[in-house]
């Protein structure tokens, strides 16, 4: 009965008010504060999320922003015929012959005179520490140039040479006279010379192009190496899987989609691939090395591989997508071309899916955009190889061997020299900017074409 | 490489067949083109695909039987040119068709429709494949190393002469203990943002922080190993580990378990968002209608509803955490040790198998070998989270549609 409650004496009834209703009592205070408290958590977790995202982003652009930039020393050579050219007739396949080791000669002479020239006396300076201001690298620049064109033996050309990766170092303020002190790779003396010639303008420190088309370099020389087999492997692999991937997923969606009978084999089918979608990254990477090198026999460290295992990688996300973009057209537009005499699939394939278009290139754009971040797979096929050579044009360079961006990045963490790190950055910088590029496509795209119904 | 000249062949063969099996349809109708059952593109069509079809089977059995070992790689030129003849019987059997009655568009249907079905089948075959090559590797790992020893074995020493200790349990210990911290971080950093979201964030805050979140779910797993490697790492070191002395070491279950962690707040976030979401908003005018202030709302109302979904979302994390490679390789360390010491540097099951699979290996020896069963131990246990999360989430959907 209702009066039930009215029988009882008031003063029995816990937590019935008896002062203002503008007064806050404990109790109401106590709740108030619980709510202002839950609010601030929410906030706080914001908060530690937005901070871990810009530390995140700042140190590796920080960390990044020195690869691309790099010293360089210019320096007349005097590129002495008796030595690059013994049996003077210029020709280029003699002078293959002449190691690089010759051409350090050559230029360890250029920086001896140049140094003279300059009049720079640095006491304790040895003779080491003046042949380990440039890079190593350098002399290989030069043969490279000479090879390309023979008639400047004998001559005296200015060279932009690039130094050594401790000198670079100092420049951008990774090396220090103290760190110098304690390295046997360089010496305070050395980067005194330096900082003489960059003050006379002969060094310079500079936008580096070439850490975007370079090769890798090998350990001793950090300031040589480049993404550009990399970018080029990676461009590869993101061509495999779009001429791949694309047609299968969309194919595999519509049926799903528009055709698939509600049966067994079609459940199974739909389970597996939001399985497949949630199967850690190196399951695949094993899979790529039992199936397409071991038991198919294709290349390591091919492009072809790692963009097959991609695919396969990709394909979950693409058509989970696209059965969603295809699950946003509205059925009257499939009824509507039923009814003025299209068969099932005419009404699929001339209304809906091109209706369903944006929807599936913005999927199939973080699709890919995913892939190509992906490391794991990657360095079971072998891409974490040392890989100097360009792979080919298509379609051939997709068996030679090549790297990866994000490979590229796993191998250089894994040298002792600390320049290494620096370039690593530099790579996740390139990286992140394709994967920038992409999605703003991917948003554009959504914005322009969507349509609600 | 005659394989890719063949393919094109046929290719332009197909091509070839539209041409002529349009042309040959307007000549078969005579002057009135509505006397055919299909519109003539569709009889193109049908000799493009009748051309094309054979070759490429021819193809892809040469291919099969070339891995299979059957067929040797002096093989490629007769396929090529026993798959360009397939190419021209089909091309003929499929002009030989065309007349007014051929229904074409029927036939193009048929065979477009057996293709899109093909395609949906590579899902099935993708995981036959992962099983496939998972057992049957994992099937001779056991042959050469006894199983208990890997599965109970709590040491994990392999050494290059044999004789090598391989027990998973090290490695697992390691693995959960990451995945452990990584979830201890993000669930309440990634609940309590969702829950911000959902019920207190205006509009405005809401369209900055969203995609804010979502920028660090599009972040590279590799970007989140530099960062561990290079930044929390030694952080951590020389901040906690040496002054505390519980250790020296710049990779440790703490680096890998907090950036892991990060990365795994946008999962959590945008998985509990959804199922926040989808209470029923009705249960919340209840509450509070009845006098509740929001928090309590969340707390005792909302939350309790969406509890299975959001159970399932942990799970989906958990299984995203054990599998999760670059970040451990680069933040964790490769000392397999079992210690409760989170600022000691462990192993953990991707980690070892990136280490066994890489670089020279010899597919006989165990030491190999033993990454296709840890490969196989991951697989399981991720597919068996991921089912479970599934379900969960799958029931809880229904729950309120």
């Amino acid at each position: 009965m209702t009066d039930l409650p009215l029988s009882q004496p008031a003063a029995a009834m816990p937590g019935r008010r008896t002062g203002s209703l503008l007064a806050q009592d404990d109790r109401t205070r106590r709740r108030n504060a619980a709510e202002s408290r839950f609010r601030l958590y929410g906030v706080i977790a914001i908060a530690i999320s937005m901070i871990a995202l810009v530390v995140l982003l700042a140190t590796i652009l920080t960390g990044g922003a020195g690869a691309f930039r790099q010293t360089y020393l210019n320096i007349p050579v005097t590129l002495d015929a008796e030595v690059l050219d013994p049996n003077g007739n210029r020709d280029p396949a003699e002078m293959a012959k002449v190691l690089t080791l010759a051409y350090g000669r050559v230029l360890d002479a250029a920086v001896d005179g140049t140094i003279a020239r300059h009049g720079i006396q640095i006491e304790g300076l040895s003779e080491a520490d003046i042949d380990g201001l440039i890079s190593r690298e350098a002399s290989a620049q030069v043969r490279d140039r000479v090879l390309a064109n023979p008639e400047l033996v004998g001559q005296t050309v200015e060279f932009d040479v690039l130094v050594g990766g401790r000198i670079d170092g100092y420049f951008k303020g990774r090396v220090t006279m103290d760190s110098a002190e304690r390295d046997s790779n360089t010496s305070p003396q050395q980067l005194m010379l330096a900082q003489e010639l960059a003050d006379r303008g002969e060094m310079v420190t500079r936008f580096n192009w070439n850490f975007l088309t370079n090769a890798d370099a090998s350990d001793q020389r950090p300031e040589a190496a480049g993404v550009g087999v990399a970018i080029l492997g990676s461009l590869y692999m993101m061509l495999v899987v779009l001429v791949l991937s694309v047609p299968i997923g969309v194919a595999a969606s519509i049926y799903l989609e528009e055709f698939a009978p509600k049966n067994r084999l079609t459940d199974i089918i739909e389970v597996n691939i939001s399985n497949l979608a949630a199967v850690p990254s190196i399951v695949f990477g094993i899979l790529g090395l039992a199936a397409f090198i071991n038991f198919a026999g294709l290349p390591q460290s091919a492009p072809i591989v790692g963009g097959l295992v991609l695919t396969l990688m990709t394909l979950p996300t693409i058509i989970i997508s696209t059965r969603a973009a295809l699950k946003a057209v509205p059925p009257s537009i499939r009824d509507a071309a039923l009814g003025v005499g299209a068969s099932k699939m005419q009404s699929v394939f001339h209304h809906v899916l091109p209706l369903a278009m944006p929807g599936i290139l913005t999927g199939t754009i973080i699709g890919l955009a995913q892939a190509l971040g992906e490391t794991a797979p990657l360095l079971l096929i072998g891409m974490v190889a040392f890989v100097r050579n360009f792979p080919d044009g298509l379609p051939g360079g997709l068996m030679d061997p090549a790297s990866a961006l994000p490979v590229q990045v796993f191998n250089w963490t894994q040298r002792s020299d600390p320049a290494f790190i620096e370039r690593a950055s530099g790579a996740i910088i390139v990286l992140l900017i394709f994967l920038l590029c992409m999605n703003l496509l991917a948003i554009w795209l959504r914005r322009r074409f969507e349509r609600r119904w | 490489m005659p394989l890719s000249w063949a393919i094109f062949a046929s290719f332009l063969l197909a091509a070839a067949g539209y041409i002529i099996g349009r042309s040959r349809a307007f000549a078969s109708a005579g002057p009135d083109v509505r006397k055919l059952h299909s519109r003539p593109t569709y009889h193109g069509y049908s000799v493009a695909l009748t051309a094309l079809f054979p070759p490429l089977a021819v193809l892809a059995l040469a291919g099969l039987l070339r891995m299979a070992g059957v067929l040797s790689a002096e093989a490629g030129p007769v396929v090529g040119l026993l798959a360009l003849g397939a190419g021209v019987v089909g091309l003929g059997l499929g002009v030989t068709r065309i007349g007014q009655q051929f229904q074409a568009r029927n036939a193009v249907e048929r065979m477009v429709l057996g293709l899109l079905m093909l395609c949906s089948l590579i899902a099935i075959v993708t995981t036959a494949g992962i099983v496939l090559s998972l057992v049957f590797e994992t099937g001779r790992f056991f042959q050469v190393y006894d199983w208990r020893t890997f599965f109970f074995g709590t040491e994990w020493t392999p050494r290059f002469q044999g004789n090598s200790q391989l027990g998973i349990v090290p490695l697992l210990w390691g693995t959960l203990y990451i995945s452990f911290i990584a979830l201890l971080v993000a669930v309440p950093i990634g609940l309590f943002a969702a829950i911000y979201m959902s019920e207190y964030a205006s509009g405005r805050v809401r369209s900055i922080v969203k995609p804010a979140i979502e920028i660090l779910a599009g972040i590279p797993t590799i970007v989140y190993g530099l960062f561990a490697l290079i930044t929390v790492g030694p952080l951590l070191r020389d901040y906690f580990a040496q002054p505390l002395g519980l250790g020296n070491s710049g990779s440790s279950v703490l680096t890998a378990g907090l950036v892991m962690g990060i990365m795994l707040i946008p999962f959590v976030s945008s998985l509990s968002d959804d199922i926040i979401n989808a209470v029923p908003q009705s249960l919340r005018d209840g509450a509070l209608g009845l006098g509740s202030t929001p928090s309590e709302t969340v707390r005792q109302v909302v939350l309790p509803a969406a509890l299975p979904g959001i159970v399932g979302a942990v799970l989906l994390a958990a299984s995203r955490a054990i599998g999760e490679t670059m970040i451990v390789v680069l933040g964790a360390g490769a000392a397999a040790q079992m210690s409760l010491n989170p600022l000691e540097a462990m192993t953990t099951i991707t980690v070892k198998i990136v280490s066994q699979l890489t670089g020279d290996s010899d597919f006989n020896s165990p030491e190999t070998l033993v990454a296709f069963a840890l490969g196989l131990t991951l697989f399981v246990i991720t597919l068996a989270l991921n089912v479970v999360a599934l379900y969960i989430v799958r029931k809880y959907r229904e729950q309120y549609e």
